[in-house]
């Protein structure tokens, strides 16, 4: 059988075609073919969370999905949210809070957080720890992350 | 790393799952959620040369009661069980498992099919789906049977599915009045694979213990129900001689493997210690 598929999606607003092996992962379709190189790969094995990226809405392992099943899926990457100006605030507070060192975890941080204040806009910190408990980093100790989601939940509710 | 080159169909109907498995064998796997087969896949301790993906099959989708069965489709997708009204109202067991299976990402696209499907020893859902006596539909082209729970997992990563049977669904009885649930379980990070843990569900008929179930993962090659602890619960009242004895007897009930997390009998000493505050958790 054909090791290749040909997929059709929308990512970061602009509908993109290939043709690329089967086996191709989402985050290595990004970051290769179109040359998106925020989502980071750690694991790939789903633990790190450094290739989360959004598909339809939601936060997803780019390494635990195949480009293939993201055909015809609206794909939005770290780039995409950024450009978007819709984490604009989450990205600020991560700088002046110091929530960003190497910052290899930084975009699945991002739009993890981006998702947690889209379902619970006035998290608890335990709950803020909790729903970024996907997401490795390696250098902060995860205070100043917690710090800087919770400084722009507060900021959000006014 | 990378998997090993594969082709994948996106199914559209289940006929053509059962075409493909048929000619296909052992050499396709049907790919749900892909949470955990994707990464076996990427470490190479498997490597298909067809992946049969199901995920557009959306009637399998569907979580639904007739008010005594709760009825959940093979392909609801873990958040969506998480979040469901009916599956905490009638299943209450499951609801408070969900939380603990994986990371918010992950349960984004990980179905509750799957889970039970892949039947890894440490995973929630295989023992949640023991405690609950539930019963899983398992269909192929020559019709569909159902198989309890309890005869389902057979070993590590072992089930009853025939070659060229798919899981399609899970049914489950609704908690009945009076009865009780108590989920607990210990890891090393929040939603990573449990070291040991336990769902339990029965009753309190005054101060004693009727009808226990309790369920361990991480504690065997399969999900474990606990007989021998339940029997020394059953008809005796919630004191410490009791708890004592149940703890004791899981020994005879369990079998954890020695891992990474440790030695066999240190999963042994917490399980006994996660027994205890689970019950607490469960008479309170």
């Amino acid at each position: 059988m054909d090791q290749n598929v040909d997929i059709t999606l929308t990512v970061n607003g602009q509908q993109v075609s290939r043709r690329i092996p089967a086996r191709t992962s989402l985050v290595d379709f990004v970051r290769y073919e179109l040359e998106l190189t925020g989502s980071h790969v750690g694991c790939e094995h789903g633990v790190c969370g450094a290739c989360t990226i959004r598909v339809d809405g939601q936060i997803v392992r780019g390494c635990l999905t195949l480009a293939a099943q993201a055909d015809g899926a609206v794909v939005e990457t770290i780039e995409g949210r950024s450009d978007s100006g819709e984490i604009a605030d989450l990205q600020q507070a991560f700088h002046e809070r110091n929530a960003v060192q190497c910052g290899f975890c930084t975009p699945g941080m991002l739009l993890t957080a981006e998702e947690l204040l889209a379902k619970n806009p006035k998290p608890s910190r335990d709950e803020i720890r909790e729903f970024i408990s996907g997401n490795y980093c390696r250098c902060t100790g995860y205070q100043a992350i917690v710090d800087a989601i919770e400084r722009v939940a507060t900021e959000r509710n006014g | 790393m990378k998997p090993a080159p594969f082709a994948y169909v996106r199914a559209e109907t289940l006929e053509q799952v059962f075409a493909l498995l048929d000619q296909h064998g052992d050499d396709a796997r049907i790919l749900a959620g892909g949470q955990s087969l994707m990464a076996t896949l990427n470490m190479r301790l498997s490597a298909p040369t067809v992946l049969i993906d199901i995920t557009g099959l959306s009637d399998l989708a569907h979580i639904s009661t007739d008010g005594t069965t709760l009825r959940i489709g093979a392909l609801a997708r873990h958040n969506q069980v998480m979040e469901s009204a009916e599956v905490r109202e009638l299943a209450p067991l499951i609801s408070a498992a969900m939380p603990h299976v994986a990371h918010h990402a992950i349960r984004n696209r990980g179905t509750f099919g799957g889970s039970i499907a892949f039947a890894d020893p440490a995973a929630e859902l295989p023992a949640v789906a023991r405690a609950l006596n539930a019963s899983l539909v398992l269909q192929s082209h020559t019709g569909t049977r159902t198989v309890h729970a309890n005869d389902f997992f057979l070993g590590l990563f072992e089930t009853a599915l025939e070659p060229g049977e798919v899981l399609v669904g899970a049914e489950i009885p609704a908690i009945a009045d009076g009865e009780r649930t108590a989920f607990m379980e210990l890891a090393r990070r929040h939603g990573d694979y449990a070291i040991v843990g336990l769902a339990v569900q029965g009753r309190l008929d005054g101060d004693s213990f009727a009808d226990m179930r309790l369920s361990f993962f991480g504690a065997g090659d399969r999900p474990m129900l606990a007989e021998n602890a339940a029997a020394a619960l059953n008809g005796r009242a919630n004191k410490e001689a009791t708890l004592k004895a149940a703890q004791d007897a899981l020994d005879d009930d369990l079998d954890p493997m020695a891992d990474l997390n440790g030695p066999a009998e240190m999963k042994m000493h917490l399980a006994r210690v996660l027994t205890k505050r689970a019950l607490a958790q469960f008479a309170a």
